[in-house]
């Protein structure tokens, strides 16, 4: 079966005799693809011999097959020799392939363009300098998109109607209702680790009832808001700049706005909204569900029975450390929104980019959510609370 | 023509998706050397026949030989080496976005071939001049071609290894009618050149009339006529006489 497919493919040969002034070249075989890796040692060994010549003629007659990469090396050899200013002929072609080696005639007359290259030194200064103009420009392009989305949130105060609650329900949903089950599942186990790492290393000192003051602080003040808001970055800011993304490189936005409708109003602002609604809802869910599963390690692992957990939990919190995780949200999700949708429609025509600029939606607002958090707590710590 | 050489034949293809039967029984040949073009309706099935025949769409019962080699029976290794000596264009061209040109053409052939890098270069540039492209779009990306331009990098791209059949979805569909025009031209010359088989999956009346050998007609799943444009005009099934009589191709045919 195997010959059936790979057909009958002879080896190519190059043949040179040499009488007085001139040199005969008889080539045979197939001078084919399959053979490209053998003909071009060939070619090269030929295209030397042209020392005491001042003719050279290649019988092509014994060759059986013929196709560009043959009738290439072939006309690169004649360009070798008449560039040498040799006399250099093709005899005995079939007549079959004499269009063939015409048409490979006309190619690569002109060198082609090299891509530029530079010296490591101007190459990494130049690499500083766009990273640095890229910064810039990606602050630029946050805050436009701030100024963009408050127009737009501004035009549906003044007119209500403008507002597509339809589509703000469904990304409701998305990145609300779904996110559910993954968001209890993580926090619960963040609370157990918190609730059992405490318990280990306060054993020591006979401390183990602070572990209840210390998870609900954690949980409540950082650690709540935080976890939820890096997994919503990579679960729903990465699917925001994907949608947009693939919209943009097929054109989808570009209709949108000969229709008249701003990209913003439609696409950015529902998801932005449902976004802000969202977070502070599952980072709600999210932190009972750490307690939860910090009084469970408690009652389990060390002994704190829930009564016991429950009473202390009264006298460790107040209503202050609820109050500064849950004022963080709706920010986080600002910022999360924000930086998705411009890093989507920053997207250009390849699949290349959309990859890249998910990437660096997810690795920005986790960035971008721990820098809020410590302003913010700086903020709180100078009021006080 | 003498006893010619059935390059491509498939037998009772019956393709479907879900409860959906598309191709129901169709059988077809194609010979060495001829350019066949394939028309039907809208959503009759034209392309998913091409991508059965490239097994990128799963049959559900016939043959389909290619070389004489059974494809539903054929192993790893004899696939690979058919889907070597074949081409495929695309109808949008489907070049990969994040190489440039030239490393799209030598895509092929840096996977089969070990070339020294200057034949390569050489022989991806010929391969942009024969398509009627010019050597400086070599360095460009695929996002910087206008849409004739893509498909001529495409065709180049198909062209890479020297196939032996080249598969055509709608070459010229998307294209205004003077470079389809000359894409028509084009692929008539290459076939002469290097000896192609053509199988063309086309909507244009001016390429069947102008390039195509042989013609193919898909209608309720299966080939109803197949001949040269003679066959066609003179056949009497409602679609084909609807499609090669009616009003736009009586503009073509003048």
């Amino acid at each position: 079966m195997q010959v059936t497919v790979d057909a009958v493919i002879s080896q190519p040969t190059l043949d040179a005799r040499l009488s007085g002034e001139r040199l005969e070249l008889a080539a045979a075989g197939a001078w084919t693809v399959e053979n490209a890796q053998a003909l071009e040692p060939l070619v090269e060994a030929a295209s030397d011999r042209h020392q005491k010549v001042a003719r050279v003629s290649i019988d092509m007659g014994r060759v059986d097959r013929l196709d560009t990469f043959g009738a290439w090396l072939i006309e690169r050899l004649l360009r070798a020799w008449r560039s040498a200013g040799l006399d250099a002929t093709v005899v005995g072609l079939a007549d079959h392939y004499r269009g063939l080696l015409n048409e490979v005639k006309n190619v690569n007359r002109e060198p082609p363009p090299r891509p530029r290259r530079r010296s490591g030194i101007a190459r990494l200064l130049e690499n500083i300098g766009r990273a640095v103009g890229n910064t810039a420009q990606d602050l630029t392009i946050i805050v436009q998109m701030l100024g963009e989305t408050a127009a737009a949130l501004a035009r549906v105060f003044v007119r209500p109607a403008n507002l597509r609650f339809t589509s703000v329900v469904h990304h409701l949903d998305r990145v609300g209702l779904q996110a559910v089950p993954i968001i209890l599942l993580i926090t619960f186990l963040l609370g157990c680790i918190i609730a059992q790492q405490g318990i280990f290393h306060f054993r020591r000192f006979g401390a183990e009832l602070y572990v209840v003051d210390m998870i609900s602080i954690l949980v409540l003040r950082e650690l709540g808001v935080i976890m939820v808001s890096i997994m919503i970055a990579g679960r729903s800011g990465s699917s925001y700049t994907a949608e947009l993304g693939s919209m943009k490189m097929r054109e989808e936005i570009d209709a949108l706005r000969t229709m008249g409708f701003a990209p913003v109003d439609v696409l950015v602002l529902p998801r932005i909204l449902a976004l802000v609604v969202a977070l502070p809802l599952l980072t709600f869910i999210g932190s009972m569900a750490a307690l939860y599963g910090g009084g469970l390690v408690c009652w389990l692992y060390g002994g704190i029975s829930p009564e016991i957990f429950v009473s202390r939990l009264k006298d460790a919190i107040s209503l202050d450390h609820f109050a500064v995780g849950m004022i963080k949200a709706p920010f986080m999700a600002a910022m999360i929104g924000l930086v998705a949708c411009a890093e989507g429609l920053q997207v250009k025509g390849s699949a290349e980019s959309l990859g890249l600029h998910t990437t660096t939606s997810v690795v920005k607002s986790v960035f971008l959510v721990i820098v809020m958090d410590g302003v913010f707590a700086m903020f709180f710590a100078a009021i006080g609370k | 023509m003498a006893a010619r050489e059935t390059i491509i034949r498939v037998r009772d293809l019956v393709v479907g998706f879900g409860a959906a039967t598309v191709l129901d029984r169709l059988s077809l040949d194609v010979y060495r050397g001829e350019i066949l073009g394939f028309v039907g309706g809208s959503g009759a099935g034209k392309s998913v026949l091409m991508r059965t025949i490239i097994g990128l769409v799963a049959k559900r019962a016939g043959t389909i030989e290619v070389f004489g080699v059974d494809l539903g029976r054929a192993g790893e290794r004899q696939r690979r080496a058919i889907e070597r000596r074949w081409g495929i264009l695309f109808q949008q061209g489907a070049l990969f976005s994040s190489l440039t040109v030239r490393q799209n053409v030598q895509f092929p052939m840096r996977e089969y071939l070990d070339l020294s890098d200057r034949l390569r270069d050489e022989i991806a540039v010929a391969k942009l001049e024969m398509v009627g492209l010019t050597a400086d779009v070599a360095e460009k990306f695929p996002a910087e071609l206008s849409g004739g331009m893509v498909k001529r990098v495409a065709l180049a791209r198909a062209l890479a290894l020297d196939p032996e059949i080249v598969f055509l979805d709608e070459p010229t569909s998307g294209l205004d009618p003077i470079s389809a025009g000359a894409f028509d031209d084009l692929i008539r010359t290459l076939q002469r050149t290097l000896g192609l088989t053509v199988f063309m999956v086309t909507h244009d009346l001016d390429s069947l009339h102008t390039v195509c050998d042989r013609i193919a007609v898909l209608a309720d799943g299966r080939v109803v006529v197949e001949g040269p444009i003679g066959a066609m005009l003179a056949s009497d099934h409602p679609w084909v006489r609807e499609y090669f009589r009616g009003k736009r191709a009586r503009v073509a045919a003048e």
